[in-house]
């Protein structure tokens, strides 16, 4: 029986390695397709209809006149008349013809009416709002007691704004009956397997006769778990009309109703005693990501206090629905805490560094990790030699320097995945999982090559596709664990059948029988080493075939991970321009796979975290409720240039290998935002409380007209 | 977007002719009509490509000053010479395009009528959008918008990056239309409307601009241009200064609804550019301002600019 455990550090063929994703040259050169590139025979374009109210009620729909426009094929009603609406550009009916074009002017064709009722879209006022939901204070110790009598003490109000995902290719399939009872989606999603399951129940067929199929996709972020209306309507129009349908999302329709981060707003007390120990934690926050409101932030953030209470107050909006965002909740109460405790650092006269050093054992058990992580992490910033005081600047471009913690689970979920060896020597994986571009691809690929000694141009991996294995949504950093961990015990289970299949033909026992190096050895040396490729031939025409699942036999993944970010930023103190010069991320993820798929996610991360901290917001109009910058003209994404140094660490060896493969996904995402505050803090001397840190926050900040 | 015809004339009198029919507009780059017309926001029955018509592309030296075709593209424009020694302020407004695509499209016409960025005029509620008889950019949000010019219902800004400069060098545009050609200074081709119905260039029917001269007088010149983002991004606020022995002049971008001249500011500089005359420009910029409910830190960036361009041309 095999061993379920991953290779010791001197066996590794593969993991670990800087291994270029498998699917780059595709992708760099055009040939991946992605939903929006799927293109039927015969296939009809659906647009949808959108509300241009927040929050109305439907009075009147009359069709007729895009039913009678030539090439339009079928006009499906969403939302019927007396349904209320409660945000702007919700969708309420869609147009399928025989082109984009004329499926745009048919839905412009479109006569609806509306009784326009009152809305709220600015969550900031939370006075002013009509239904704000808060909730009981958690509260441990004495909070009170304890902040009365700390000599320090220090107190501040932060923002996070709402922004959107912003996926560049955006939601939307295309669906093809097949007969009757049977459809394909290709879809942009994150959930191949939950997605078959939602439509089979939401259409009325069974979920294994809806086929699933993402062989690639353009980003999710938390977006695109689910089927979602247009993937119900694009299946029905395609069943009502014979035809299949592609509607995919405009980029208005992504911005303003695909998904959206709630905003948190908070005000925060904290006291610490003499030796700078923080004694006592007090915050109120609110927020919202639409009409669902938002859930509390997880506050105080990586640390526990003795004495802390937190009140929460969720504030419904007429604006499009939350949706999960790279590690929810996270990053704004990241940006909360550390921009609190770093106000509390100053108010101690303390280097924020020593300040969360002497305050780390309230992290709990990934204590030990932060402190080697701070400590490589100011190695690699400087920090010791290159730290001021807060505002010790002159002149009118200041730099500063800022760090924040973070933490995430990351176990991985459950995965299933069958594993083939064919007498040419080809293994093959089968797992019903997807690649958002994240190279679960490669890291399938690899976990195979690695179990079977080969190499990665050696394997084949077949995904993507709802009927295979069934294998969880890629989110909340819970697919790299999941699918490694199904992988490696398919592909040992793999092993083992083709020895039991090849030893009787060899004349000798499985258990003399070993892979390694692209060859088969024979542990008692009866016979010379035989490549991979010869021993495979005695496999016979029936591929071997073997499954594994996760979680399983043996301990292959963990949960639980804490990293360490710090930020070196320029402002210019007249514009408010803040400019990023440098970032450190220091991050553990337990057995890293491929340590460049690993590197480039945390990369990315920085880039998504400088955006977000530095220009990325939803904006509503007040009068009407509509999202003025649900384009990516106002809706601001950082550029090559805005993003500064990237210099990232990752922790291996003893202490993080033998923990098993953790996801990392959302971990590096969640401080970039809280370290460039509290860098541009520590460079203006004056506290930055609000994301995104755009000019006129910064001016207003430094101008001391902040709210 | 509706269905248009497209013509391409080899020459301007063909252009009038052809953009004297109704709902006929010209193409030049094509990278701001375009997403005007996806956007619904324009839909031109005829489109009139201007870029295969040879006399109105390229730039020469005349006697009167270095002239330059309307569809003479920006990324071209600012390698060349003249440009480069002579005129930095229209260099560095050029370098500020940070979009390599659109510096290979875009066109010194198409740069100075493009239309403004104005969100709620790019949403489909007009250029002077109104709301409960107010006007809707004024009681609504108002970021980016106007402070100058600001005490009617149009608040956007004119967001051209070369109106500046070249209005700073006393530059002309040739205007050519049914009733034959015009010279007018650049900064009369720009009003502001009073409703959505009315352009905010003073072009007639069926006129185009068919190029810019600017005078080869010698001056310090500079563009200074304060942006969010270093890539891709329209400025916040821009200023363009020049200070010849004849006079200063200085040019404010993303003020107000038309490019804004501040004779304060250039009446700081007559005295020629120094730290104090740059500062005291920047004051004297901005004196006048009048922000809106969420704009107010803009006036503090026009001071800026204004004081970095004057200091960047010394
Ligand atoms: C991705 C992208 C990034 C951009 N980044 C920036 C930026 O960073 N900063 C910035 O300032 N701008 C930026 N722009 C806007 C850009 O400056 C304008 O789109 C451009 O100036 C328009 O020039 P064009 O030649 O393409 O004109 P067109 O789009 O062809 O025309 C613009 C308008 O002018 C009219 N017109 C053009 N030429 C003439 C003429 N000779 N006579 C009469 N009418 C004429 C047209 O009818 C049309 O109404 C960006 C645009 C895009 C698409
Ligand atoms: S601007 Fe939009 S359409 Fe163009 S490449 Fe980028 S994402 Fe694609």
């Amino acid at each position: 029986m095999a061993e379920y455990v991953w290779p010791a550090a001197g066996d590794r063929l593969h993991i670990g390695k800087h291994i270029s994703r498998l699917d780059g040259p595709v992708k760099a050169t055009g040939r991946a397709k992605y939903a929006y590139d799927v293109n039927r025979r015969g296939m009809l374009w659906a647009i949808m209809v959108q509300c241009p109210h927040a929050h109305a009620r439907i009075t009147s729909i009359d069709t007729s006149a895009a039913e009678a426009m030539d090439g339009v094929v079928r006009v499906h009603v969403i939302q019927d008349v007396g349904t209320e609406i409660q945000w702007a550009h919700d969708e309420i009916v869609a147009v399928a013809a025989t082109s984009e074009e004329v499926a745009r002017d048919g839905a412009a064709a479109v006569k609806i009416e509306y009784e326009v009722l009152s809305h709220f879209v600015n969550e900031r006022a939370v006075d002013e709002a009509p239904d704000a939901q808060p909730a009981q204070a958690e509260t441990t110790g004495d909070p009170a007691a304890a902040m009365a009598s700390a000599p320090t003490k220090s107190s501040g109000a932060y923002h996070v704004a709402q922004i959107a995902h912003c996926s560049l290719e955006s939601h939307g399939q295309v669906a093809e009956w097949q007969d009757e009872e049977t459809v394909t989606l290709w879809a942009s999603t994150q959930a191949i397997s939950g997605v078959a399951s939602q439509l089979g129940e939401q259409i009325g067929i069974p979920a294994s006769n809806v086929h699933v199929e993402t062989q690639y996709m353009g980003g999710g972020f938390g977006s695109k778990f689910s089927v979602d209306r247009w993937g119900v309507v694009c299946a029905q129009l395609a069943k009502d009309t014979g035809r299949p349908v592609k509607l995919m999302l405009d980029r208005d329709q992504e911005v303003s109703v695909a998904g959206a981060r709630p905003s948190t707003h908070a005000e925060v007390s904290t006291a610490a005693d003499a030796d700078g120990n923080v004694v006592a934690w007090d915050s109120k926050s609110w927020g919202s990501g639409g009409p669902a409101g938002a859930n509390s932030p997880p506050l105080p953030y990586v640390f526990s206090f003795d004495n802390q209470t937190h009140m929460h107050t969720s504030v419904p909006t007429n604006t499009g629905p939350a949706r999960a965002w790279r590690a929810p909740r996270h990053p704004q109460a990241c940006l909360v805490t550390m921009r609190a405790l770093e106000d509390l650092a100053h108010a101690a006269g303390m280097d924020p560094l020593d300040f969360f050093l002497k305050n780390i054992e309230k992290t709990g058990e990934r204590a030990s990790t932060y402190v080697e992580e701070l400590e490589k992490g100011a190695e690699l910033m400087g920090w010791r030699d290159r730290w001021r005081p807060r505002g010790s600047g002159t002149g009118t471009v200041r730099s500063g320097l800022g760090l924040a913690l973070h933490t995430w689970g990351g176990r991985g979920h459950r995965s299933n995945c069958e594993v083939l060896a064919y007498r040419d020597g080809l293994v093959e994986a089968r797992i019903g999982s997807q690649d958002l571009g994240t190279g679960t691809r490669t890291i399938i690929a690899l976990v195979l090559a690695e179990t079977f000694g080969v190499a990665v141009e050696q394997v084949k991996v077949t995904m993507g596709r709802s009927v295979l294995p069934a294998s969880g949504a890629s989110g909340g950093s819970t697919t790299v664990g999941g699918v490694s961990g199904a992988t490696r015990r398919a592909a040992l289970n793999a092993v083992d059948a083709v020895f039991e299949r090849i030893a009787p033909r060899l004349g000798t026992e499985m258990a003399n029988l070993e892979l390694r190096n692209g060859q088969l050895h024979f542990k008692d040396g009866s016979m010379a080493a035989m490549p991979w490729r010869q021993a495979a031939a005695l496999i016979g025409v029936n591929p071997v075939s073997a499954t594994g699942a996760n979680p399983g036999p043996g301990q292959l993944n963990d949960s639980g991970v804490g990293g360490i970010q710090m930020a070196d930023v320029s402002v210019d103190m007249e514009t408010g321009v803040v400019s990023i010069n440098r970032m450190v991320a220091v991050q553990d993820c337990g057995l890293i796979l491929d340590m460049k798929l690993a590197e480039s996610q945390v990369y990315g991360s920085l880039i998504m975290g400088v955006t977000y901290a530095l220009t990325e917001e939803r904006v509503f109009d007040p009068h009407t409720g509509q999202m003025l910058n649900a384009e990516m003209e106002f809706y601001k994404l950082a550029g090559i240039e805005d993003v500064g140094e990237m210099i990232v660490h990752m922790m291996t060896g003893p202490g993080y290998d033998e923990r098993g493969v953790i996801g990392l996904g959302e971990p590096p995402v969640i401080a970039p935002g809280a370290a460039i505050a509290n860098a541009a803090t520590n460079a203006t001397g004056v506290p930055i409380n609000e994301m995104p840190m755009t000019p006129e926050r910064v001016l207003a900040a430094i101008n001391g007209g902040m709210a | 977007m509706r269905a248009f015809e497209y013509s391409s004339p080899r020459t301007t009198e063909d252009a009038i002719r052809l953009l004297s029919a109704e709902g006929a507009v010209a193409l030049a780059g094509g990278t701001d009509l375009l997403s005007l017309m996806k956007d619904g926001a324009a839909a031109p029955s005829r489109l009139v490509n201007l870029k295969a018509i040879p006399d109105l592309t390229g730039a020469h030296e005349t006697d009167g000053g270095l002239h330059i075709g309307a569809t003479t593209r920006l990324g071209p424009l600012g390698e060349h010479r003249v440009i480069r020694e002579s005129f930095p302020a229209v260099a560095q407004a050029i370098a500020g395009v940070r979009s390599r695509q659109v510096l290979s499209m875009r066109t010194v016409g198409g740069d100075l009528l493009q239309r403004p960025r104005c969100w709620y005029f790019r949403a489909g509620f007009g250029l002077v959008p109104m709301h409960d008889g107010q006007s809707m950019a004024k009681t609504g949000d108002n970021r980016y918008h106007a402070i100058f010019g600001n005490a009617g219902d149009a608040v956007f800004v004119n967001p051209s990056s070369l109106a500046p400069p070249l209005i700073a060098l006393g530059a002309s545009a040739t205007v050519l239309g049914p009733d034959g050609e015009r010279t007018v200074a650049v900064e009369d081709l720009y009003r502001t409307p009073a409703s959505s119905d009315e352009s905010e260039f003073t072009l007639g029917a069926a006129e185009i601009v068919t190029g810019v001269t600017i005078p080869m007088r010698s001056s310090s010149n500079a563009t200074y241009e304060i942006r969010n983002r270093k890539g891709f991004d329209w400025p916040l606020a821009a200023a363009s200064v020049a200070v010849s022995d004849g006079g200063a002049r200085v040019v404010l971008g993303h003020a107000a609804p038309t490019p804004w001249m501040s004779a304060a500011a250039a009446g700081a500089l007559a005295g020629g550019i120094s730290e104090a005359s740059a500062e005291a420009a920047g004051d004297a910029a901005v004196a006048d301002a009048a922000a809106l409910s969420g704009n107010g830190y803009k006036i503090q960036l026009a001071r800026v600019a204004v004081k970095r361009a004057a200091l960047a041309a010394m």
